[in-house]
């Protein structure tokens, strides 16, 4: 931001009070409310999913680091904990026993072309882990699609990758021969799924924390759950597993309360206004029941809120509320 | 009539969102990057290139059919009674569509700036633009194939007119995004046609999503 500009935006009438928060405050928030399901996925996968996450998060910010220093001439940011989030929010989604250089590719990938390509913090259209993940989807899909391992017993210092585990069906593996589980373990996170993906309760509580914080507008979590519920129950389902239409199980399982609380309301990718904040968690609901029930892939959080963000633009276009004293159109 | 209204579906489906002319299939990129900074310029091209993929695959399964295709129902093969055996699918194809599609533009222009100016101002330059677009070609030709299976005038058409309308939706969000990205502060190197394509190949991952929604 330019001097003149600052001043512009200076000058307003008194009194003025600072505010304490900054864009450090709302990231180490925001990653304070990512750390309980991380540290559930890390009990329940080993510590392999924690060597994950921390590659995943030094991947992200040293490629900022040097991304900024070397190539754009900036002010090294990493400080302000905006890649730390992506970091964390790329190993969350990504399968527990995934190669050491899967995270550190796709970290790569989120900071330097989502972001950076971009213009860096505020400036991006997509959400840098989510894009990654899509990205990862189509580079390595052997890895990232085939092997959902649960540990034989839980305890951080099993092996995920070795004799330790055992290949299990993902909560929303669609064809026949799926495994139904219970409410509980998927409210607990006792499942097989992504790292950070698996207990609903610790990312639901992490949600509400930033709602009540006010960095994250209840509009987008709360329009997206409910959409899906409602159409989980009432829409024909092509899958032949028992919980085709179970809503509940549908809210729970899967990538949903992670992407509705703490990726779709990205303040960046999503829209400004509260109407159109509305419209996009319908969106991302729509979207994600509809991949579930008839496209190939059984999850839809991820590309349901790539697709939405890149309709942000146009949502904020058509939702710009009334100005005061403007006739209706 | 319930089956062939569900095959419909499934066509419109398929083109618009899992088989998207742009972002899945990589046609008619040229006014995808070139029309796409203002949304009412996108918007207008949009409809332009709807229009005449509708009429384009249209006209071009009666060529198929009656033309290309080797059989009793060849009208070349009433002079030439060789082509019924042989057909001149092989030889004619391509070129006579693009001859065929920018006649028809050319066509459709003169007769639309006599009848109706209006429509004809809103569409104004991008119709002559998009005579030769390859996306214009490609549904033409995908119209006309036998493999998977051989096409009926009304699916060519409403392939025709989905396709449009998927290249619509994706010129809109574009410009969305292109209106935004004017307003960033990109990099100076990725300005502008660069930062475009990352863009359209955000957008691509995103539209992988829908795929396998639709078998067609």
């Amino acid at each position: 931001m330019s001097n003149a500009q600052e001043k512009v935006l200076l000058v307003t009438t008194s009194p003025h009070i600072r505010g304490p928060e900054d864009i450090p405050r709302v990231m180490w928030t925001v990653v304070g409310a990512l750390a309980p399901a991380g540290l559930v996925g890390v009990y329940l996968f080993g510590y392999y999913a924690l060597f994950i996450v921390i590659l995943s998060v030094l991947a992200a910010v040293l490629t900022e680091a040097v991304i900024q220093k070397y190539l754009l001439g900036q002010p090294v940011s990493v400080k302000d904990g905006s890649a730390v989030i992506t970091g964390i929010l790329l190993a969350y989604i990504l399968p527990p026993g995934v190669p050491w250089y899967i995270p550190i590719v796709g970290a790569i990938f989120a900071i330097a072309i989502v972001k950076h390509a971009f213009g860096g913090l505020g400036n991006n259209i997509w959400n840098p882990a989510l894009a990654a993940r899509a990205f990862l989807q189509v580079a390595y899909p052997a890895p990232i699609n085939s092997d959902w391992r649960v540990l034989k017993q839980g305890g951080i210092f099993s092996n995920i990758t070795g004799v330790d585990s055992i290949t299990q069906a993902s909560p929303l593996f669609k064809e026949f021969g799926g495994k139904t589980y219970n409410y509980t373990d998927l409210l607990t996170g006792n499942v097989p799924g992504c790292i950070g993906e698996t207990s609903a309760i610790a990312l639901i509580l992490g949600g509400l924390y930033l709602i009540y914080r006010g960095y994250v507008d209840w509009r987008v979590p709360a329009g997206y759950i409910a959409t899906v519920f409602i159409l989980a129950k009432f829409l024909p389902a092509k899958i032949e597993a028992p919980w085709a239409n179970d809503p509940i199980y549908h809210v729970l399982a899967g990538g949903l309360m992670l992407g509705a609380f703490f990726m779709a309301t990205d303040m960046v990718t999503s829209p400004l206004t509260k109407k159109g904040l509305l419209v996009f968690g319908i969106g991302c609901g729509v979207l994600t029941t509809l991949i579930r029930f008839y496209a190939a892939y059984p999850e839809g959080v991820c590309y349901s809120i790539l697709l939405m963000n890149t309709a942000t633009p146009i949502i904020d276009r058509y939702t710009q509320p009334r100005l005061l004293g403007q006739g209706k159109k | 009539m319930t089956g062939e209204l569900n095959t419909l579906f499934a066509i419109i489906m398929s083109v618009v969102f899992v088989n998207n002319f742009v972002v899945a299939r990589f046609l008619g990129l040229c006014p995808f990057l070139g029309v796409s900074q203002k949304t009412e310029s996108a918007l207008g091209m949009g409809m332009a290139v709807t229009f005449v993929m509708t009429l384009a695959s249209a006209v071009t399964w009666f060529l198929y059919n009656y033309v290309l295709l080797p059989g009793e129902s060849n009208l070349l093969g009433l002079m030439l009674p060789g082509v019924k055996e042989t057909g001149t699918v092989d030889v004619l194809k391509t070129i006579s569509y693009i001859l065929v599609i920018a006649t028809l533009v050319q066509f459709v222009e003169t007769v639309m700036k006599k009848t109706s100016p209006a429509l004809y101002e809103s569409l104004g330059i991008y119709l002559p633009l998009i005579t030769t677009n390859c996306a214009v070609l490609g549904v033409a030709l995908l119209g006309t194939t036998n493999a998977p299976q051989h096409l009926n005038l009304l699916e060519a058409s409403v392939q025709g007119f989905g396709a449009g309308i998927g290249f619509l939706i994706a010129m809109l969000l574009m410009s969305g995004i292109r209106e935004r990205l004017a307003l960033l502060n990109v990099p100076q190197s990725f300005r502008g046609v660069p930062i475009a394509f990352v863009c359209t190949a955000l957008m691509a991952l995103a539209f992988m999503g829908f795929s396998g929604m639709v078998s067609w």
